[in-house]
């Protein structure tokens, strides 16, 4: 906002910005629409959350459902988190510092959870593992249950938020370069040395906004989580699903009580996101060419 | 440690790197591979460390076949030309990496580390600057890190990739000077890249110049510039005047220029070209014979040494360098008619 403040004093960029009344207007546009579409929803799902009182509002997170669906919710982010952070860093590196045949079909592959509907992304998972699936009968033989089941969450969890990782220290492993890791190498640092001393390191921050990332993915995933799921009470409902079901019994401030512990976690992953992101400045000044 | 590097081949896709080349270095001796960009000079270096392995041929530390060692075994220091310092680390714990990453049983204890990285620090007179970042220093200190770092590892070799490529033209010189102090009292066998012909013939004992993935000459400084091997050397090491013309019958002719050529007496005549640099070219008001005549353009009086601009009858340019004492003591004017005398020529002729 600082261009707005100029006022009479001299601007040195005088000329290349637009006059004042179209600058004021152009903010109060844009400041209107995210207190319309942003700040408004947020402050409805905390108000609704609190209409009938503090204790209403506990009762409704400590119902067994609404805890089952908050501990569903964060196991299937705590494998989902780690799983994708070791695929992330491989894929990444991978990318980063080597050339090879079929590079460009990686990182679009690695795009695909994005661009694909997460609701068709939980069809696939029916189609393989599901009764009339592909793999269906020979999980049947062996009493293995994946869909309808924490298994299948978790696997939906997994691949709707698999590119967040790979794809925030991608840019940074480029950006690095290799030199560090040869250099490294020539100094006689074995592979794990390397990784662990020099580009670990150097990506940490980027790593960290990813891995926050990914886990609010995981966290708030409905679509795909909501077709493998089969809606099991106590069992299969993770918290998104389980507001749906309380939003649907006409159960208003249940519903919001549990929508806002998500919510509450959307702010707490803003504040870690803008942290990460101001010392992910700091540490990113190149060391390679330089003015004298 | 003596280096022997046998036909060596190193393509990357579809081009060729390196064609067989092969050269040797003798052991405290300070190499430079010179050459345009391009001309595969940083590949050999970096298959001489490990970091590229070579499609075909050989490299020998002290006569023994180190092609398929690990990087880390062969015991080389290698310079980055960004010098690649680890940028999350202070200056101290860059130097120390290598000790760091030893295994355990062959680990300095902390006190040795420290004692030794001091003793590098200071070495590269750096050692006020232990604690701080590579961000935080200037062009010139990173390249002493950089160096220091290298030389923790007792290396038996020291590799350097334009070491002087990103600096400016007079930390560059102070550290040109400093190297080759260093080179004198650790006499470590060290081979560097340039690009720069001047670093090259001032800093090397030897000189391996490079074009297009082959060795154009290998020899001493003065050799190469004295006696060098193609017209590509004589281009690349400073400017030159090329006559253009043939030899036949023990006699070279070329446009303005006629001199005997015993090396071929053959009749058939042959295209040949005749190389002379600016500072070869008497510049003086007589007809002494064995020159041309041509009219002075222009005159850069900005230095010791005054270089001339002259075209000749075929408005063909001609760089001369003359003395400034000479320059005063001819006093010619521009737009004169002065007689232009190479008194030395080296005559390529055309093998087609």
């Amino acid at each position: 906002m600082a261009h707005v403040e100029t006022g009479r004093t001299r601007d040195p960029k005088r000329g290349l910005t637009e006059p004042a009344p179209i600058r004021w207007l152009l903010t109060a546009v844009a400041l209107g629409f995210l207190f319309l579409f942003l700040a408004v929803p947020l402050a409805a799902v905390f108000t609704e959350a609190f209409r009938l009182g503090w204790s209403a509002y506990v009762t409704a997170i400590r119902e067994p459902d609404a805890m089952a669906a908050l501990r569903l919710t964060l196991t299937a982010a705590a494998i989902a988190v780690p799983a994708n952070l070791l695929f992330g860093v491989a894929a990444a590196w991978a990318i980063g510092k080597f050339q090879f045949r079929g590079k460009q079909l990686l990182i679009t592959l690695i795009d695909l959870p994005f661009a694909v509907s997460p609701v068709i992304s939980g069809m696939v998972f029916i189609l393989l593992f599901g009764r009339q699936g592909y793999l269906g009968p020979w999980l049947m033989e062996n009493d293995i249950r994946i869909v309808f089941a924490i298994p299948g969450i978790v696997l939906a969890t997994i691949f709707v938020s698999f590119p967040f990782v790979a794809r925030e220290i991608i840019p940074v492993m480029e950006a690095t370069g290799s030199q560090e890791e040869e250099a490294a190498r020539v100094l006689g640092a074995g592979g794990f040395q390397t990784f662990f001393r020099v580009t670990l390191p150097n990506i940490k921050w980027g790593l960290l906004y990813g891995v926050i990332l990914c886990n609010a993915r995981a966290m708030g995933e409905f679509g795909a989580v909501s077709v493998v799921s089969g809606h099991i009470r106590g069992l299969t409902n993770t918290l998104p699903l389980h507001v749906e079901i309380l939003y649907n019994e006409y159960q208003f401030q249940a519903a919001f009580a549990v929508a806002s512990l998500l919510a509450f976690l959307a702010l707490v992953t803003l504040v870690l996101k803008t942290i990460v992101e101001y010392r992910t400045r700091r540490s990113m000044q190149p060391v390679g060419e330089f003015p004298h | 440690m003596g280096i022997d590097i046998r036909n060596v081949t190193k393509t990357f896709g579809t081009f060729t790197a390196l064609r067989d080349v092969s050269f040797e270095v003798r052991p405290g001796e300070l190499v430079a591979l010179l050459g345009p960009s391009g001309c595969g000079k940083t590949t050999l270096l970096r298959i001489v460390a490990g970091l590229e392995t070579p499609d075909r041929g050989s490299v020998m530390f002290d006569g023994e076949d180190a092609t398929s060692r690990q990087v880390g075994e062969r015991r080389v220091g290698f310079v980055f030309q960004h010098y690649a310092l680890f940028r999350h680390m202070s200056v101290f714990e860059n130097v120390a990496f290598g000790l760091r990453v030893r295994p355990r049983a062959h680990r300095p204890s902390n006190a040795e580390i420290a004692s030794k990285v001091t003793n590098l620090l200071k070495l590269v007179q750096l050692d006020y600057l232990g604690d701080r970042h590579p961000s935080q220093l200037s062009g010139g200190q990173r390249q002493r890190v950089a160096l220091a770092r290298a030389l923790a590892v007792e290396p038996k070799v020291l590799l350097l990739d334009e070491p002087f490529g990103a600096l400016d033209a007079k930390v560059r010189q102070e550290l040109r000077r400093w190297l080759r102090r260093l080179h004198e009292e650790i006499h470590l066998t060290s081979v560097f890249v340039t690009h720069d012909q001047e670093e090259a013939l001032e800093l090397a004992d030897r000189i391996v110049i490079m074009n297009e993935g082959k060795i154009e000459q290998d020899a001493s400084p003065v050799e190469v510039f004295e006696r060098p091997a193609s017209p590509f050397v004589m281009n690349f090491l400073g400017n030159v005047n090329i006559f253009h013309g043939r030899v036949e019958k023990g006699r070279a002719l070329l446009g303005p220029l006629a001199l005997d050529y015993p090396e071929h007496d053959a009749a058939e005549s042959r295209p040949a070209a005749g190389y002379a640099r600016p500072h070869e070219l008497d510049v003086a008001r007589t007809d002494s014979g064995g020159g041309l005549w041509a009219i002075l353009e222009t005159a850069n009086l900005a230095g010791a040494i005054v270089k001339l601009e002259l075209v000749d009858d075929e408005r063909k340019l001609l760089q001369a360098e003359v003395a400034r004492e000479h320059y005063d003591g001819l006093n010619p004017k521009i737009g004169e008619r002065l007689y232009v005398r190479p008194k030395k020529i080296r005559v390529f002729v055309d093998e087609g």
